[in-house]
């Protein structure tokens, strides 16, 4: 059954504050999810107000502040900065963003930080994506050919490398799945809007011949078909890609191969 | 403690072969329903403020008795695959296995006593409705 309720060691706790630095004119209050496995006690929500001209744009340049300058126990990943390696997906402000790339002015009052939606925690801001990771590996995100390789490169027309535009810059951040209600609720069978919108980028590569193999492998009530259309995939990505789209693509070339 | 990988747990069982076809019929009885709704709310709008002869005269024209029957049929078995699918996103164990059956008992139970109903006004229009007598009211000063 949906559990609408944490279980008792799960229940977030008032944690620490840190107050404004002294003579701050421009602050801002960020309340952000703790929790170390290590402990044994419940998450937290930690204060930290912090002074916005002594702070760079992001929300990941505040987090970056607090980690060296107030408290280096807060956990969190961070790779590129710049959003292209899609490490500091967070729960910010309600929704998934790219800590990088979404901007502290961006939010109202103040800055609640979680980690991404209905993922086990390791710790503080870090989900545990083994699973999303191995969902991905499932739909073999590679080139599948059965005719020998070309001498140099498999070559595509212009218009068939088209078809890849808004698939091929999916950076597997994890916003998308973790905001899809169906994912949430059967995230060990449904294969969540990012391992599918890379299911179709190879389904319609016109140099991979393992077509029929690919689709027959989606053909399931769950793996596919939990995609009920609610686009909080395509609402959420920081890429501007839309998840939603492939997957009805995937279910239409489905429904075209069987009539 | 299970010894699954991540990535067997990711597989599964495999692929199930078979939910395009489901997928299909809820698309096509989608569209049947768009096109039917509008047409059972003119039918059974014509019936309103009817008496019972009224409604059984109504009932009894081709078009009412038509649409009634394949808004429900069609509906009610949309409603029976769509809620299918709900409990199967929502409910675990044990309860689900019985709300699924108390959800088709309904559902089935719904178009039978519909098409039973559209039967006997069309087939048996004047069969006297059996009420019970009012019991005599007693006043007393």
């Amino acid at each position: 059954m949906v559990q609408f309720t944490l279980p008792k060691n799960s229940r977030i706790t008032t944690g620490k504050t840190w107050p404004a630095p002294q003579g701050a004119t421009r602050v801002k209050t960020f309340r952000i999810y703790r929790w170390d496995p290590d402990s044994g006690e419940n998450p937290r929500i930690d204060s930290y107000t912090l002074d916005l001209d002594k702070c760079g744009p992001m929300v990941l340049d505040a987090l970056i502040k607090i980690k060296t300058e107030i408290d280096p126990t807060l956990t969190f990943r961070r790779s590129c900065r710049e959003g292209i390696c899609g490490s500091c997906t967070m729960n910010i402000d309600g929704g998934n963003h790219l800590a990088c790339i979404y901007g502290i002015d961006e939010v109202k009052g103040d800055v609640a930080i979680y980690p991404l939606p209905h993922m086990p925690v390791v710790k503080d801001l870090i989900p545990d994506l083994t699973m999303f990771y191995a969902q991905h590996a499932f739909v073999q995100p590679y080139l599948k050919t059965e005719t020998p390789a070309p001498g140099r490169e498999w070559r595509q027309t212009v218009e068939d490398r088209k078809k890849l535009d808004g698939l091929y810059e999916c950076i597997l951040c994890a916003a998308c799945s973790t905001s899809c209600p169906s994912y949430w609720w059967n995230g060990d069978r449904f294969l969540g809007p990012a391992a599918l919108l890379h299911a179709y980028r190879w389904i319609i590569d016109s140099r991979d011949e393992a077509t029929g193999e690919r689709l027959d492998d989606l053909e399931d009530p769950f793996k596919l078909y939990r995609c009920h259309t609610i686009m909080n995939c395509t609402n959420t990505c920081p890429k501007g890609l839309n998840p939603a789209k492939a997957i009805a693509n995937i279910k239409h070339l489905m429904v075209e191969r069987s009539l | 403690m299970h010894f699954y990988t991540p990535r067997k747990l990711a597989a599964g069982l495999g692929s199930g072969h078979g939910a395009t076809a489901a997928h299909w019929f809820m698309s096509v009885s989608g569209i049947g329903l768009a096109i039917l709704t509008p047409l059972f709310v003119i039918a059974v709008g014509g019936a309103i403020g009817l008496d019972r002869a009224g409604v059984v005269a109504h009932f009894g024209r081709p078009f009412a008795a038509v649409v009634t029957g394949l808004f429900v049929v069609v509906g009610m078995i949309h409603w029976i695959r769509g809620t299918f699918v709900m409990i199967d996103d929502y409910v675990q164990g044990g309860p689900r296995a019985w709300a699924q059956i108390l959800t088709q008992l309904f559902g089935w139970a719904v178009v039978a006593l519909t098409l039973f109903a559209l039967a006997r006004v069309l087939l048996a229009p004047d069969v006297a409705v059996v009420v019970p007598a009012a019991a005599p009211v007693v006043i007393v000063n």
